[in-house]
């Protein structure tokens, strides 16, 4: 690349492109920040089609399939399901707040914020795979252990429980797959703010990660009551 | 390709294809029009792969009782042959070439937003392609390709899972181009280029990013839940449980008839382009084309029914479903209109890009009037699942998608390569393939619309005669696709030297040296015309 700097006037910065957080194919700093925020909402605009196409089918079998959901639903351990929703939400607090200590250049609270956000997340895995452990004992696994007990069903159909499993374990084991990715995205954030390399003038990548972060948050948010609470549990 | 340039000799100036040496410099390049050049070469690869099947299939049904495979061979060859065919070859084939060259060199941009992000896309790509292709040699796959359930997921025992996965991770590398595009349009464009000064190209480019975004993640979640179901012998399309198997197909079809938008808006685009510069006028009706390619892929969303007609839909959905595609066709044929009413009274020349591009226009408007057939309920129930529906979306993908590319990649090759194509050997190319797909193709038709079912590797003697043709066809068409392939090779080494505009025409993307300095222009470009300034008369700068 060095030999075209000879005759390419663009290959050497210029002046006003000092900033080394401008990547070469942007004009501005601003440019560059509203590009990174933009691809993140477009990504998530993929996102939701992805997660809808299971939010589409599990709507249609509900409505088809309702007392094998709500007995489905049932058996599920709601204090675990709220336990799960109050530390996502607590990790987002956490998340937007790094932000904020990125835009203002704090690098050490930062670190902390980002540690806090992803050990807040792996709590949150824990308790999901607590869960799914949980399941394996009650013999509520579709096609590799399935085999609930008659109080289980409550009176509804077998085959309706096993298909609403089948839901609660692809949409959370989808959900839960986002959150190992965010963590390691986020681990790879901090080393990044740790070793000072997260500046007021590029921070946008905190930025695009809390974006990701918030959004497989409202995921949950809308996984928490299809599945937990799913007729009527706390009457 | 690095050492064919290395060797050039001519060529002292520095341009993206001699700024660096090495087969490192090309797989970890970030810039825009090598990664376009890979894909070039891995789509070439893929495009024959999946022809050789076709040759395969057309030789096989010479014979009534079938003269060369088992029907289970068969099965697998019209399965891979769609697989390779429209997920790694149409899918990407504009886009991730031409697109990739030209959406940063049209906008006056020195890359696309997300350089890193455009070369995982390739290398998903790959990952892709080698899954589907160890499906390919390990045995093959037969299930069509649309997957359908519960076929796929409980009772065929050939490599779906590693053809799924395939497509699966492709659609990925799908997803990452069309957002790097949507991304560069809205944000890198050059002072002064507003929407309404884009080349029509770019309005076709935005409008299939637009499906690959939304559409693309869909199949991959329906593939994913039969990748599944049929690991674990149990899943939300699995009839046993109460699943319905027709929700795959909605699935399926919510991205794959969309997907049949992401495979001809790019092909409009180019030809948008080519009529425009072939007859020296500016476009008929600029924002009309511009919002048809909108219309088309917001349309495109809300049709995928009219692929389930017989799949036991109910029968007021099929109503829905046939008017809205019947809606399609309006921006459609403003399109057909606004490039015939651009050739009326134009400098016409048939230089080899134009001649694909008439052939697109003709070919293009009977595949899309042969789809009215079967967007009407009750015509579909004659000629659903028959050779009428293979000959309807040939004339569409190959007619059209296809002529398109080729189209394309003739008009654009001397910016690409800097050099110059033999224009007589690639006007008989252009020539061959039109003979050659017509032959192939419009007996189908009549086979169809007589009776002869798809997927058949066995048929009734009194189909004979139209099968021959058939065959006969595709042998002048397989030729035909290999011409092209050795005078444009050729030409990188020994044909004369492009300059900057060869065809006279106008866009940003012409007014840097070709091929292009690896930041696209010299000192970035300021826009302050409208498109397609042709009213002058032209001279060529050749």
């Amino acid at each position: 690349m060095s030999e075209s700097a000879a005759t390419n006037p663009l290959a050497a910065p210029p002046a006003h492109r000092a900033s080394p957080a401008l990547h070469h194919q942007f004009e501005e700093l601003e440019q560059q920040y509203d590009a990174s925020n933009f691809g993140m909402w477009v990504f998530l605009a993929t996102e939701v089609m992805f997660f809808g196409g299971l939010f589409t089918a599990y709507i249609i079998y509900r409505s088809i399939y309702y007392p094998g959901f709500v007995a489905g639903s049932h058996g599920l351990e709601g204090d675990f399901g709220a336990a799960m929703t109050f530390i996502l939400l607590a990790s987002s607090f956490t998340m937007a707040l790094s932000v904020h200590a990125a835009r203002e250049g704090k690098r050490a609270m930062l670190v902390v914020l980002l540690l806090l956000t992803i050990f807040l997340g792996i709590a949150f895995l824990g308790i999901k795979f607590t869960e799914y452990g949980h399941k394996w004992h009650e013999q509520m696994v579709p096609g590799l252990n399935f085999n609930p007990s008659v109080e289980a069903l409550r009176g509804a159909p077998g085959n309706a429980v096993e298909l609403f499993m089948c839901f609660y374990f692809f949409m959370t084991g989808l959900h839960a797959l986002h959150m190992i990715i965010g963590i390691g995205l986020l681990s790879v954030m901090t080393i990044l703010a740790w070793r000072g390399k997260i500046r007021r003038d590029n921070y946008d990548r905190i930025e695009v990660s809390g974006l990701y972060w918030h959004f497989v948050d409202i995921i949950w948010i809308y996984l928490f009551p299809l599945l937990y609470l799913v007729g009527g549990r706390y009457k | 390709m690095s050492t064919a340039v290395a060797e050039v000799p001519v060529e002292t100036r520095i341009h993206y294809l001699n700024a660096s040496y090495g087969i490192k410099s090309w797989l970890f390049t970030t810039d825009h029009k090598r990664i376009a050049l890979l894909y070039l070469g891995s789509i070439t690869l893929m495009f024959f792969i999946g022809g050789a099947m076709a040759v395969l299939m057309r030789l096989h049904l010479i014979e009534p009782a079938g003269a060369l495979v088992q029907p289970e061979t068969y099965n697998k060859l019209f399965t891979m042959h769609g697989v390779v065919m429209l997920f790694f070859f149409l899918v990407p084939s504009i886009p991730a070439t031409l697109g990739n060259f030209l959406v940063p060199m049209m906008i006056g941009a020195r890359d696309l937003a997300f350089p890193k992000l455009n070369l995982l896309s390739w290398y998903v790509y790959i990952t892709g392609a080698t899954f589907t292709l160890y499906a390919l040699i390990s045995g093959g796959v037969d299930t069509g390709w649309t997957f359908y359930t519960p076929l796929s997921s409980h009772y065929l025992t050939t490599h779906v899972i590693a053809a799924a996965t395939g497509v699966f991770i492709n659609g990925f590398s799908s997803i990452l181009t069309g957002l790097n595009f949507i991304v560069t349009i809205h944000k890198m464009r050059a002072p002064g280029l507003t929407w309404k000064r884009m080349q029509l190209f770019l309005w076709s480019i935005y409008a299939t990013s637009v499906i690959f975004v939304l559409a693309t993640p869909v199949i991959a979640i329906a593939l994913f839940l039969v990748v599944l179901e049929r690991a674990f012998h149990v899943g939300i399309f699995d009839p046993a449980i109460g699943g319905d198997p027709v929700l795959f197909q909605h699935l399926f079809w919510f991205y794959s008839h969309p997907a049949v938008y992401i495979m001809i808006l790019p092909g409009m685009g180019v030809v948008s382009e080519l009529v425009t510069c072939f007859s020296r006028k500016k476009p008929f009706g600029y924002m009309f084309i511009a919002y048809s390619s909108m219309a088309i892929a917001m349309i495109s969303f809300f049709v995928w029914g009219h692929h389930m007609f017989v799949s036991g839909q109910s029968v007021y959905a099929g109503f829905i479903f046939s008017a809205l595609s019947f809606a399609v066709a309006i921006p459609s044929a403003i399109k057909v209109f606004n490039w015939t009413a651009t050739l009326y009274k134009g400098s016409i020349s048939y230089q080899a890009p134009m001649l694909y591009a008439l052939g697109f226009i003709g070919l293009f408007t009977m595949g899309g009037l042969t789809g009215l057939f079967l967007a009407s309920m009750a015509t579909d129930i004659h000629l659903h699942d028959t050779y009428f529906v293979i000959a309807h979306f040939h004339y569409i993908m190959v007619g059209g998608a296809v002529m398109g590319y080729l189209g394309g990649i003739h008009y654009w090759w001397p910016k690409i390569t800097g050099r110059l194509y033999h224009d007589g050997w690639a006007r008989f190319a252009a020539l061959v393939i039109f003979v050659g797909f017509n032959l192939t193709f419009f007996p189908q038709y009549m086979l169809g619309y007589l009776g002869m079912p798809r997927r058949y590797a066995v048929y009734p003697s009194e189909f004979q005669v139209l099968n021959v043709m058939s065959s006969a066809g595709a042998s002048i068409l397989g030729v035909g696709y290999l011409i092209p392939f050795i005078y444009l090779l050729w030409s990188i080494r020994y044909g004369p030297v492009a300059g900057s505009n060869p065809w006279g025409a106008k866009g940003l993307e012409w007014e840097t040296p070709s091929p292009p300095p690896t930041n696209n222009f010299q000192e970035p470009p300021v826009v302050a015309e409208e498109p397609y300034g042709y009213a002058e008369p032209e001279h060529a700068h050749v």
